[in-house]
């Protein structure tokens, strides 16, 4: 994830640098342990990844002794034994399966190895790729290891050409086409030189090793640092998908440097704060983030832990916060970067300094206490107030043979905070009236303990409130936080810094000026005093009590109080019931009524009937001929038709089905009834004329 | 008064007298009219009792009726004899729009009944 490092390692070291000039470092612990084993999962299917990824876990959990699984060791030594049998490998394959199988003690085939060994040895020959050599070199190299026998021949040549590859600030580039020169490349070009003069039957030219140690001096000397004497590499990030930042390029120079020191004789000519800046680069990530920070941070401290130039000693402090009251004694570790036992040596105090800048030269040597192998001091000799401090130490190596073995970084510096029980004293709070100056009323409180006082005041008055800290050794005191707040019974809250001077902590609320502030809100103010500091170990927050506070009526253009903050969850409270209104049904009549009428609605056509019938209606005009009787007939039936073709509109027909009917049917029907109204006519005007 | 009694009595009895005299089919026709228009009474008389909520059907219903009676009413005025101005149209002829305006009034109450 090399999109995930420049981030992480930039934020790691803000972090490191925030912490002003001291370097906040502890060795590999157990944490970096579980941080390990939840870095390098595994997957589903049981591996640890590919190839270059299982190498890394393999290794990251050899070095830290982390026991893991016996499957996961089975699937990788089945990867690394594929991988090198595989004829289609790759250098680089075979470069991590054979390491694999060197950290894991896997069981591969002699003649798998013979195999891989001279096809290693093909690519060595061919390529002038940086990448290529280091692969097929490191490859043999591994091999080598195992204990398979494996000599390069042509050494010199093959050194070289990696030693052509060189610039001349001490980088490397990737081979002779590029014009870009990489920390990175040097690492890996350092390692495969390294790899080189191992591998060799005859002995390397010296002069060209001399060369490549002159090529290392150079190249520390691009080396970057921060201000807390912390050292690394890094490079332009001109590529983004070629970036690697700092730790993996630092890793990689760490690697090229060790190897290369312990393959030759001699010893290089590295500053020894350099190599202590680099392992404190390492310590100050902390518990790295992602799997590769991991192992380029393990593997880099343990090669430094055992390299042949210096060893780094480092300083640490098990606790950052010593407390005045429980007596506590100021302990400080020098160990390895894995926190193995450090050769004999002198741990001095020489300086402190308070965070006023006031130095208190103390150069006390600290004890030590041989069973749990800490420097430890009692500070009470030292007469140091509650604070923040910056202790200067010393490192002095007891043999002087040590010297050129081991480095210390000279002088350390470490931030602690020293806390204590502030005495609070002479606490007094009461109301004056606004003119006089005098107290009208005043009461005495202690503040450690919780009594409420009950106070009224009016806008014409003020509250004054005073009281005194003072530090275990009897000096002034001033806190980070001293606030008084005054809370009304609605909800709004005023908050005000109490001032202090050299003598006490005193403020005054005139409320006259105030009326506007409090939004003209009277009623009951609830008080509230908080104390507070870092190097406070009895902080408090203390409710005072209440003030009755009596203020003018709000003119029309006063400011209205702000609205109270609304619980944001309440909305997820049960909501208003809403009722709905539905339209009341209109009342029907009862059905006996209904029906009684229906039958009443018919009576007059009963009547009608009844009508005709005393009228004498006949039916003597109807045609007798059969033609115009069955037109005349026809007519009745359809109007009859018609008149019924209504009704089933009524019941379930739709408008333009019985428009459809309706015009059939009325074609019909004037057809019809024209044929017989005619006739009609014919023989009426017949017998008028007649 | 009595005097008014008996004048009111006369003038039904003439009245009666002279109706006698009008011919059967407008007699047939007057019958008609009487009879949708007490139907009409009949249905107002409801709505008075039980209020009008399906106001539309009470509409139709009583529209109809009346419509029909104004329709029987201009066919009466049409088939009189004594009408000199429709001299010349023949009863036929009349009954035969009274039936079609009949049948297109009855499909308009139809739709509007609901």
């Amino acid at each position: 994830m090399a999109w995930g490092l420049p981030p992480l390692a930039v934020l790691l070291l803000l972090a490191v640098i925030v912490a002003p000039l001291s370097s906040a470092v502890r060795p590999v612990s157990d944490a970096h342990r579980s941080a390990a084993a939840e870095l390098f999962t595994a997957f589903p299917d049981g591996s640890l990844g590919d190839l270059e990824t299982t190498y890394e876990a393999v290794s990251t959990f050899k070095i830290l002794g982390v026991q893991k699984d016996k499957s996961l060791d089975g699937k990788a030594c089945k990867l690394a034994s594929d991988t090198l049998s595989s004829s289609s490998s790759s250098a680089k394959d075979l470069f991590h399966a054979a390491r694999i199988s060197g950290v894991l003690g896997c069981s591969i085939d002699a003649g798998v190895y013979d195999d891989v060994a001279s096809r290693l040895k093909a690519v060595i020959k061919d390529t002038n790729s940086l990448q290529e050599f280091y692969y097929s070199v490191g490859g043999l190299l591994s091999l080598k290891e195992q204990g398979h026998s494996v000599v390069l021949s042509d050494a010199d040549s093959i050194f070289h050409a990696i030693k052509a590859l060189s610039q001349s600030d001490g980088r490397w580039r990737y081979d002779t086409n590029s014009a870009e020169s990489s920390t990175f490349a040097a690492g890996i070009a350092l390692e495969a030189l390294a790899g080189v003069v191992s591998l060799s039957d005859a002995e390397v030219d010296p002069s060209m090793i001399g060369v490549v140690k002159n090529d290392i001096v150079k190249l520390f000397g691009t080396i970057k640092s921060y201000d807390d004497g912390t050292f690394y590499f890094d490079e332009k990030n001109v590529d983004a998908s070629e970036y690697k930042g700092p730790i993996t390029t630092s890793a990689s120079v760490v690697r090229g440097f060790t190897s290369f020191a312990n393959a030759v004789s001699g010893k290089l000519n590295i500053p020894g704060e350099k190599i202590l800046g680099l392992a404190k680069f390492f310590l100050g990530i902390g518990l790295p983030g992602s799997a590769k920070d991991c192992f380029n941070q393990i593997k880099s401290l343990s090669l430094l832990e055992n390299n042949s130039v210096f060893v780094p000693l480092i300083l640490s402090l098990p606790s950052k916060v010593l407390s005045l009251t429980s007596k506590d004694q100021l302990k400080v570790e020098v160990t390895t970067v894995f926190g193995s036992a450090a050769p004999p040596l002198r741990v001095n105090l020489v300086q402190v300094l308070g965070s006023d800048s006031k130095v208190i030269t103390a150069d006390k040597e600290l004890q030590y206490d041989v069973d749990n192998n800490v420097h430890y001091l009692d500070i009470d000799a030292l007469k140091i107030d509650v604070g923040k401090y910056s202790l200067v130490f010393e490192i002095s190596l007891q043999d002087p043979e040590h010297e050129t073995v081991y480095t210390t970084g000279g002088r350390n510096t470490e931030t602690v905070i020293v806390t204590g029980l502030i005495k609070v004293d002479k606490a007094e709070i009461g109301i004056a009236e606004n003119d006089a100056g005098t107290s009208e009323s005043v009461e005495k409180l202690d503040l450690l303990k919780d009594k409420q006082i009950s106070l009224s005041a009016n806008h014409l008055q003020k509250l004054h409130l005073s009281f005194q800290l003072a530090t275990p050794l009897g000096r002034t005191f001033k806190p980070h936080q001293v606030f008084l707040k005054l809370k009304h019974e609605s909800g709004v809250e005023h908050l005000f810094v109490v001032p202090g001077s050299a003598r006490q902590f005193k403020i005054v609320l005139d409320f006259l000026g105030l009326v506007e502030k409090f939004y003209y809100l009277s009623g009951r103010y609830d008080l509230e005093l908080s104390v507070g500091d870092a190097s406070m170990e009895n902080s408090f927050l203390r409710a005072l009590g209440r003030l009755e506070l009596d203020l003018p009526e709000p003119s029309e253009k006063a400011p209205r109080p702000p609205a109270q903050a609304v619980d944001p969850l309440a909305k997820f409270a049960p909501q208003k019931e809403i009722s709905h209104i539905f339209r009341v049904p209109e009342k029907r009549p009862p059905k006996e009524v209904s029906l009684a009428f229906t039958g009443l609605t018919l009576l007059p056509f009963i009547g009608f009937l009844i009508g005709l019938m005393r009228l004498g209606v006949n039916l003597k005009n109807f045609p007798s001929l059969p033609g115009p009787a069955a037109f005349a007939s026809l007519f009745h039936a359809g109007i009859g038709a018609v008149l019924l073709l209504y009704v089933l509109f009524w019941v379930k027909l739709d408008l333009f089905t019985t428009l459809k009917y309706l015009g059939f049917l009325s074609v019909f029907l004037v057809f019809v009834g024209h044929r017989a109204l005619s006739y009609l006519s014919s023989t009426s005007t017949k017998q008028k004329t007649a | 008064m009595p005097k008014a009694a008996a004048d009111a009595k006369l003038l039904i009895q003439s009245l009666n007298k002279a109706y006698a005299a009008t011919p059967t089919n407008l007699k047939i026709i007057d019958l008609y009219v009487l009879f949708a228009v007490v139907t009409a009474l009949v249905q107002v008389v409801y709505m008075g009792i039980v209020g009008s909520f399906p106001f539309n059907s009470f509409l139709s219903g009583v529209l109809s009726c009346i419509g029909t009676a104004v329709l029987a009413v201009c066919l009466r005025i049409q088939v009189n004899k004594d009408n000199k101005e429709f001299k010349d149209l023949p009863p036929e002829r009349a009954f035969a729009d009274f039936v079609l305006c009949n049948l297109v009034l009855h499909l308009v109450i139809m739709n509007f009944l609901g």
